[in-house]
């Protein structure tokens, strides 16, 4: 009926201006009218437009007063001529409200009539109150409140003056209504042809869909969201740095053994057992497992001797090594560890060159912020062979990080306890305008490779850099824990788009 | 690649010494040709008319069906097999081949006329004296010439070969090209006279010759080779004369192979007269023919020169890969008929000069001697050289694969630490402290206290923090666990566990039993009844984290790997959870 209502006042008029008072003239509900609207308009038979307008309606406490009167012609109203005390007229009061309305809301009122009066009462000069007496001062008033909410009921105009007041005993409050003006739209026609909204199985059965017109799609809107899983965008970093490493040819190292001693951790690979990265604020040591139960004893020895007394052209350290710091359990800060177990195991048999890599988590001890966690994950290359350079570094380095996008490089000298040379690798960030530090690298000591066995004319040279820090920047998360960890939004996870890298 | 059959009792006796098939089959393997197929005469035949297949009596001749390579026309016959296989086991020594000394005045002599050029120009010719004939060796003889007919002279567009008995014919032979009409002749197999284009009318009906009447069909002139006194002996490349047909009797072979391609003509020849100079009164003599062309040239052949080839042993050592001495270097070459003589230059280099037979026309490089040489010492027995290569970490490939898996049934990534409270791995979980927990000493926070044992803490933490997101929730992780371990240096050892965990308005137990189900699909598991310890099955538990009777173990191959089941509602509310949740944990290193 609604969509024949206005369809059919279009054939014969040029406009419907305003669909409320269409919607009253047609004695159409409004709402019915407004759906049509929408639907007429997504088929482009109407062109329809917004109107909004702002109008008062009663509030619950309005509604009320505009039924049965204000309070305070009500209060004035519970005074006889003759007066009355203070307890009888709350009695008085509450007794001429109407039956169905509750005890609580009756009193409530009263003391609204209480107060409203004594306020009006001062300017209206309508009764007296007393200490124990109340009394009429005039003896008729007029109660403009509910004359002026009947008003505003019936859509009249009240003045903003007025309008104000009842605003502010919050009697009325604005409504944003909402409407249409409506014209013919390009499709129109008196009587709406039923469209299609999708192919069906039946169109198809039927031979129908020839004759089909088929409504126009919103390609504003997008499309339904697809189901379906997605891989941790941590994850999809680690495996495009994966496919990079084998790529160069550097074969995987097993880094699944979180729990590893102070000896191989630090003691193997020349790192003084007073060094402040083996202090306790920077590394989890273990209670439970707290020490570990079995090192190779030869090698053991040969590490004590170039850390307290040197050798293999070194002064060493010249300080007393001891044995119970080398045993004692951690949490391994670096995969480095790692690389010494296995450097330790190629020196076992008869040298072959190596190249390794490993991604996998690392611990320290320190407090989590927005680019710090307890634990992160370590990316680590390194080459074992004879005849290295620092130049043979540095073009790794490139290659490797070229890979990663990042081809402008420049080194800093450093320190790390176990490589010498060491340089800190910096990467221009276009993004940034500057250099950012990307990464350590070196070529590790004759004192940490000549105690292992290895042969004296074989180098490692070495690199490392977290995971998460390249996949923020790649992603533009700027706070670690959006990335890792339990407190990551889901929906986050899903919106990742794949990893590029090294591509 | 061509297969030839031969009777296994001849090869057998042609070998010397008889074989089980796993011996002979041994030796081909070596040599680089394959057994195909034992058979006898009348399966081929029953094959052929396929009738049912029957068990062969024991009288039927049993017949090796050979593969040899493309490139060896030398071993399409029993004759060149038998050879090869007895110089390669260093029973005989490399034949020498001779042509006949005689006069050319004697020499039997074929003229070429220039009509030829326009169809097919060139004729090569030989003569076998004194050959004995058999019904094997004339068969083997037919053979021969139908499987090079076959394979090098490409279904005889190539070349075409005609076999006459000499005694029939007189010379000096000419090979002309001739109007089909005016050439008439009782070909082979037939009784009565035909002129040539009748005769190629009459083989259109004829199931073997049919195929290769259009190599001259259209062609205004045929060729065709007469005797002295104008008796047809063959209408290349289609049929022979019956007058010069071969038979057992026949003492003394005339051979000619007509063609478009020389060097071809002169390989086929070369493999006819070499393979049955065998059966000659003069062993591998053959008796020379000369042919005339119209331009006056003459030619001797067969020529059964020697190729010679200087290689040096460096060349053949570092292509082997195998370092060996000029001797036995020259003692392989010999197995292989390839006769070698060394010499070691100023600047010490040794060479050979390698003498490759007319039976060896797959000789053109010295790469092909170097191959010959590794065939002679055994590929088998080469020892191997490796080149650098990478080993995966299977267990990670392994978990990578799963995780792909995972997303796509529908469970989306989630990364946690593997750090968490004391609490959060015990007592939210409702479990006790089996005090298998790697234990920090020193942390900074409550958050870091023990090394996680389970999966579980950080999968509800994270659906905890995620009370906002649409339901389901379907989340996963798989990553390591640590637990106190006595067999480890260190006394701890990680463990990589898979852990999902699906949140909604119902608990979808089903759907993570569906997921256990994916999994072992996934993993090539069948599901087995309880007890049974090829696969897996589902058997009710009773762990703390699960709610009563809505739990199960995981049992594989006979080992528990794993718990699933509905959250108990207390573990949920310890992690701010209000919505139902079943969970999934299981160790994937059992599936290595």
């Amino acid at each position: 009926m609604a969509e024949e209502a206005v369809l059919g006042y279009l054939e014969k008029n040029e406009e419907i201006s305003d669909s409320g008072k269409f919607a009253e003239e047609k004695g159409i509900n409004h709402d019915e009218i407004v759906n049509i609207i929408k639907s007429l308009n997504g088929f482009r038979l109407v062109d329809a437009q917004d109107i909004k307008k702002e109008r008062w309606v009663l509030t619950s406490e309005g509604d009320l007063y505009a039924k049965y009167g204000s309070p305070e012609v009500q209060l004035f109203s519970a005074v006889p001529p003759e007066g009355i005390t203070r307890e009888e007229l709350q009695r008085v009061f509450t007794s001429r409200l109407p039956d169905d309305l509750e005890e609580k809301l009756k009193s409530s009122i009263y003391k609204i009539g209480s107060t409203q009066h004594s306020k009006k009462a001062i300017k209206n000069k309508w009764i007296e109150m007393g200490k124990s007496q109340v009394s009429r001062k005039v003896q008729h008033v007029d109660d403009k409140v509910r004359y002026l909410l009947i008003q505003i009921q019936n859509g009249e105009v009240v003045s903003s003056e007025d309008i104000d007041a009842l605003k502010r005993r919050k009697l009325i409050s604005s409504q944003i209504w909402k409407g249409y003006s409506v014209k013919k739209g390009p499709k129109y026609a008196p009587k709406r042809k039923k469209v299609a909204t999708d192919l069906t199985r039946e169109n198809l059965q039927r031979g129908d869909w020839k004759e089909l017109e088929f409504k126009e799609y919103n390609f504003l809107a997008k499309g339904q969201p697809t189901e379906g899983g997605c891989l941790h965008p941590l994850l999809k970093v680690r495996r495009q740095i994966q496919m990079i490493f084998l790529q160069m040819g550097f074969e995987e190292m097993p880094t699944n053994n979180f729990v590893e001693s102070s000896f191989w951790n630090f003691d193997a690979l020349f790192q003084p057992q007073q060094h402040p990265a083996r202090d306790s604020h920077d590394t989890f040591f273990l209670k439970e497992p707290s020490t570990t139960r079995r090192l190779p004893e030869d090698y053991v020895e040969r590490v004590k001797r170039v850390h307290e007394s040197g050798g293999y052209g070194s002064r060493g350290y010249g300080y007393e090594w001891k044995r119970e710091e080398a045993n004692k359990n951690l949490l391994r800060t670096h995969t480095t560890a790692v690389s010494s177990r296995m450097l330790y195991a190629l020196a076992q048999g008869p040298f072959a060159p190596k190249r390794y890599y490993s991604i996998d988590r690392v611990f320290r001890n320190e407090a989590v912020d927005r680019t710090h966690l307890a634990e992160f994950h370590q990316i680590e290359g390194l080459i074992c062979d004879r005849g290295l350079t620092l130049g043979h570094l540095i073009g790794v380095l490139h290659d490797f990080f070229s890979r990663l996008g990042m081809s402008k490089l420049k080194f800093k000298p450093a320190y790390n306890p176990y490589t010498e040379p060491s340089m800190e690798i910096f990467s221009y960030h276009e993004g940034l305008q500057k250099w950012v530090e990307i990464g350590n690298s070196g070529m590790f000591r004759p004192e940490m490779l000549l105690p292992m066995g290895l042969p004296e004319d074989v180098q490692v040279i070495a690199w490392g850099l977290s995971l998460e820090r390249p996949t923020m920047i790649l992603y533009g998360i700027d706070n670690i824990r959006d990335l890792f960890g339990h407190k990551v939004d889901l929906s986050l996870i899903k919106r990742n788009p794949i990893c590029r890298l090294g591509l | 690649m061509p297969t030839v059959s031969v009777g296994r009792d001849r090869l057998f006796q042609a070998l010397g010494r008889t074989y089980t098939e796993e011996e002979f089959e041994d030796l081909c393997f070596k040599f680089g040709i394959e057994l195909d197929d034992v058979t006898t005469e009348k399966a081929i035949i029953r094959k052929e008319k396929h009738l049912e297949e029957e068990e062969p009596s024991e009288d039927e001749e049993v017949i090796y069906k050979i593969e040899v390579p493309a490139n060896r026309y030398d071993l399409l016959c029993l004759e060149g097999l038998a050879q090869a296989l007895r110089i390669f086991n260093g029973l005989d020594p490399i034949p020498t081949y001779n042509v006949g000394r005689i006069s050319k005045g004697s020499m039997l002599k074929m003229h070429v006329n220039s009509e030829t050029s326009k169809i097919r120009p060139y004729v090569v010719c030989a003569v076998l004296r004194g050959v004995t004939f058999d019904e094997a060796r004339y068969n083997s003889f037919i053979d021969l010439q139908d499987r090079l007919h076959q394979n090098i002279c490409r279904r005889r567009t190539l070349v075409a070969i005609g076999t006459h008995d000499l005694d029939t014919i007189e010379g000096p032979l000419t090979y002309e090209a001739l109007p089909p009409p005016e050439i008439s002749f009782i070909p082979l197999k037939q009784t009565k006279n035909f002129r040539a284009d009748e005769l190629m009318e009459f083989y259109k009906s004829d199931l073997k010759l049919k195929k290769f009447l259009h190599i001259i069909e259209n062609s205004p002139v045929f060729p065709v080779i007469y005797d002295r006194n104008r008796t047809v002996l063959s209408l290349p490349p289609i049929i022979n004369g019956a007058h010069s047909a071969i038979t057992l009797k026949t003492k003394n072979v005339f051979i000619e192979c007509t063609a478009t391609d020389l060097t071809k003509a002169n390989i086929v020849l070369n493999t006819m007269v070499t393979m049955f100079s065998v059966y000659c009164e003069r062993k591998f003599e053959v008796e020379p023919v000369e042919v005339i062309y119209p331009d006056g040239k003459s030619y001797i052949c067969p020529d059964l020169s020697l190729y010679q080839m200087v290689v040096p042993l460096s060349y053949i050592t570092s292509a082997v890969g195998v370092s060996l001495p000029a001797n036995e270097v020259a003692s392989l070459l010999n197995k292989m008929q390839l006769h070698a003589e060394h010499s070691v230059s100023a600047k010490n280099e040794t060479s050979f000069t390698i003498s490759v037979p007319p039976t060896r026309s797959d000789i053109i490089h010295p790469c092909d001697v170097a191959e010959d040489v590794a065939i002679a010492y055994g590929y088998n027995e080469i020892p191997k050289i490796k080149h650098p290569s990478l080993r995966p970490q299977s267990l990670n490939q392994f978990s990578d694969l799963i995780r792909t898996e995972i997303a796509m049934i529908g469970y989306t990534e989630v990364l946690t630490w593997i750090l968490c409270s004391y609490k959060e791995n015990f007592t939210m979980l409702n479990r006790k402290d089996d005090k298998l927990a790697a234990i920090n000493g020193n942390p900074r926070s409550a958050d870091f206290e023990v090394v996680r044992t389970s999966l579980m803490p950080g999968i509800l933490k994270t659906v905890g923090h995620n009370k906002d997101h649409p339901k389901p929730i379907k989340i996963f992780e798989v990553g390591d666990v640590v637990l106190l371990d006595e067999s480890k240096d260190v006394g701890a050892s990680n463990h990589c566990h898979l852990a999902a965990l699906y949140c909604g308005a119902t608990s979808g137990f089903e759907l993570i039993h569906g997921l256990v189900d994916r999994i072992m699909e996934v993993t090539g598991t069948p599901f087995v009844s309880a007890g049974d310890g090829s696969g897996y099955y589902i058997q009710s538990s009773d762990e703390p984290e699960f709610l009563p009777g809505r739990q199960a173990s995981i049992i594989y191959k006979g080992k528990q790997i794993g718990t699933f089941g509905i959250v108990h509602p207390q573990v949920l509310d310890n992690f701010d959870i209000p919505d139902p949740c079943s969970f999934v944990e299981v160790n994937i290193e059992s599936f290595l």
